[in-house]
C-alpha cells in the first residue's frame, strides 16, 4: 500500500517535472500577485510591513487555487483515474497521495520563495521564520481542501470557476490564521496559538479526509463514467 | 467465478439495460454485444465496480464487490475505452507504473519485452498514434499474467490485423491457463466462436 501510494507520488512528480511551465506558471503568479501591491500602493514602509502577511497570504490562496483543477482533469481525461481507482490501493490512499504530490508541487515552492517576497515588503527578518512555518504548515491544508472541490468540480463545464467558489470561502480560517501568526510576531507577540491552530487544522483536514475517501459515493467518478464531460 | 444477478443500470433518465443474469466460471469469455450507446461500457464499468448498478448485484467467488473492493481490483485487468497511457511519459515509465498500481513491482526486461511484443516504440506516448497508444496499453495485458479476470472495453479498436491476431492469441492463452475475459467489439474476431454472448 505504501510502496503503491510512493509510485502515485513519484509519478505525478515525473509529471510535473516533463510539464515544468505548469510548475512555473503557478509559482510565477504568486511572485507578480506579490509585487503587484507595493507598486499598487506605492512605497510607504510602514504600511508595506503592515499588510505584507496578508497579501503574501491572499497571494499563496490563490497560486495554489491555480493548479488545483488539474489535479485530477488529466487523469480523468485520459482514463488513468479509472486505474487508480482501480488500483491496489484504497481510494483515501490515492487521494492522499495525489495530494501530497500537488503539494510538493504547489505548496512547498511557496514556502520556499515567500522569505523572498517579504524582502520586498521590508518585513523583519525576524518574521521570515513565522512566515515560512505558517506557510509551511497552511498550503498543505489549502491542498487537502482544494482537493475536495477538484474532486466536485470534475468532469463539470465551467469547473475552474465553480471550484473557486467552492474552495475560497473554506480557505478563509487559514487565511486568517496563517497572516495573524505573522501579525502577532511582528506585533512582538507570540504566534505560537495561531501556528498550534494552523496545525491542528491541518490533522484535522487529514483525517477527515481519509474518512470522506473511505465512503466511494462521495466522488463523482466512481458513479460517473468519463464520456460524460468528454462529449 | 464472477455472477451478475438481475442487473439494471440507469444513465440519464434512460434505461440502459434490465434484468441482466449470467455466470462466468474460469476459462470462460463473455462478449457484449450491442449498438453504440446501448451500455456496453457501463456494464463493463459495473463489473470492475467503477459504476455502482440502479439495481441487481456483482458478486466475485460469492462475495459482493463492493465488499471486496481492492482485493477484487487486484484481480483483475481493466482496459477501458481511454488507453490509460499519459502523454507525458514513454510507455516504458507508462507500463512500470500501471504494474506499480497493481501492486507489483516490475521487472524492466519483463516490460521491455512485452513492449517490443508489441511493437510499441520508446518514445513519449504524445508522439504514437492511435494504434500505438492501444497497443501500449494492451502491453499490460503480458504484465498481468496471473491476474484472473479481463475486462477489456473495445480491445480491438484502432488496432492492425496483426496486433488483433496477437490479442486474441494472448486472450485464449489466458483463457487456457484458466482466467476468464469479459470484452465488448464491434469488429469480428477469432474468439467469438467460442465467446458467449451477451445482447444489450
Amino acid at each position: 500500500m505504501i510502496a503503491v501510494a510512493r509510485a502515485i507520488v513519484a509519478r505525478d512528480l515525473l509529471l510535473a517535472l516533463r510539464r515544468r511551465s505548469d510548475v512555473a506558471t503557478a509559482l510565477l503568479f504568486f511572485i507578480i500577485v506579490a509585487s503587484l501591491f507595493p507598486l499598487g500602493i506605492g512605497a510607504e514602509p510602514n504600511l508595506l510591513r503592515g499588510i505584507a502577511p496578508g497579501v503574501i497570504w491572499v497571494a499563496a490562496l490563490l497560486s495554489s487555487m491555480l493548479s488545483l483543477g488539474r489535479l485530477f482533469a488529466g487523469d480523468h481525461a485520459d482514463g488513468t483515474l479509472e486505474q487508480l481507482v482501480l488500483g491496489a490501493a484504497p481510494l483515501g490512499v490515492v487521494v492522499a497521495a495525489k495530494t501530497a504530490a500537488h503539494w510538493l508541487v504547489s505548496g512547498l515552492p511557496l514556502v520556499l520563495i515567500a522569505p523572498l517576497i517579504a524582502l520586498q515588503y521590508d518585513l523583519h527578518a525576524d518574521l521570515y521564520g513565522v512566515l515560512a512555518l505558517s506557510l509551511l504548515l497552511g498550503t498543505p491544508v489549502l491542498s487537502i481542501v482544494g482537493a475536495i472541490g477538484a474532486a466536485l468540480t470534475l468532469g463539470l463545464r465551467g469547473g475552474g470557476v465553480l471550484i473557486s467558489l467552492l474552495v475560497l470561502p473554506l480557505y478563509v480560517p487559514v487565511l486568517i490564521l496563517g497572516a495573524g501568526s505573522v501579525e502577532m510576531a511582528a506585533a512582538g507577540l507570540s504566534a505560537q496559538g495561531q501556528l498550534l491552530l494552523l496545525g491542528a487544522m491541518l490533522m484535522v483536514a487529514r483525517h477527515s479526509r481519509r474518512w470522506r475517501s473511505r465512503r466511494r459515493c462521495a466522488f463523482p467518478w466512481s458513479s460517473s463514467p468519463p464520456q460524460k464531460s468528454t462529449r | 467465478m464472477l455472477e451478475a444477478t438481475e442487473l439494471e443500470c440507469e444513465r440519464g433518465g434512460r434505461t440502459l439495460f434490465r434484468g441482466l443474469s449470467f455466470a462466468l466460471a474460469a476459462g470462460d469469455v463473455l462478449r457484449v454485444a450491442g449498438l453504440n450507446g446501448s451500455g456496453k461500457t457501463s456494464l463493463l464499468r459495473i463489473l470492475c465496480g467503477l459504476l455502482t448498478p440502479t439495481n441487481g448485484e456483482v458478486r466475485w467467488r460469492q462475495t459482493r464487490i463492493q465488499a471486496l473492493r481492492e482485493e477484487y481490483s487486484r484481480e483483475l485487468v481493466y482496459l477501458g475505452h481511454a488507453p490509460a497511457v499519459k502523454d507525458d511519459l514513454t510507455p516504458f515509465e507508462n507500463l512500470c507504473i500501471a504494474c506499480r498500481l497493481m501492486g507489483v513491482e516490475p521487472r524492466k526486461e519483463a516490460v521491455s519485452w512485452a513492449l517490443s511484443a508489441f511493437a510499441v516504440p520508446d518514445v513519449p506516448v504524445r508522439k504514437l498514434s492511435q494504434g500505438q497508444r492501444r497497443r501500449a496499453a494492451l502491453a499490460r495485458l503480458l504484465m498481468s499474467d496471473g491476474v484472473p479476470l479481463w475486462l477489456l472495453d473495445e480491445p480491438f479498436a484502432a488496432l492492425d490485423t496483426a496486433a488483433v491476431a496477437y490479442t486474441e492469441e494472448l486472450i485464449e492463452r489466458h483463457l487456457a491457463a484458466g482466467g476468464s475475459v469479459v470484452y465488448t467489439t464491434h469488429q469480428r474476431t477469432g474468439i467469438d466462436s467460442r465467446a458467449r454472448m451477451v445482447q444489450l
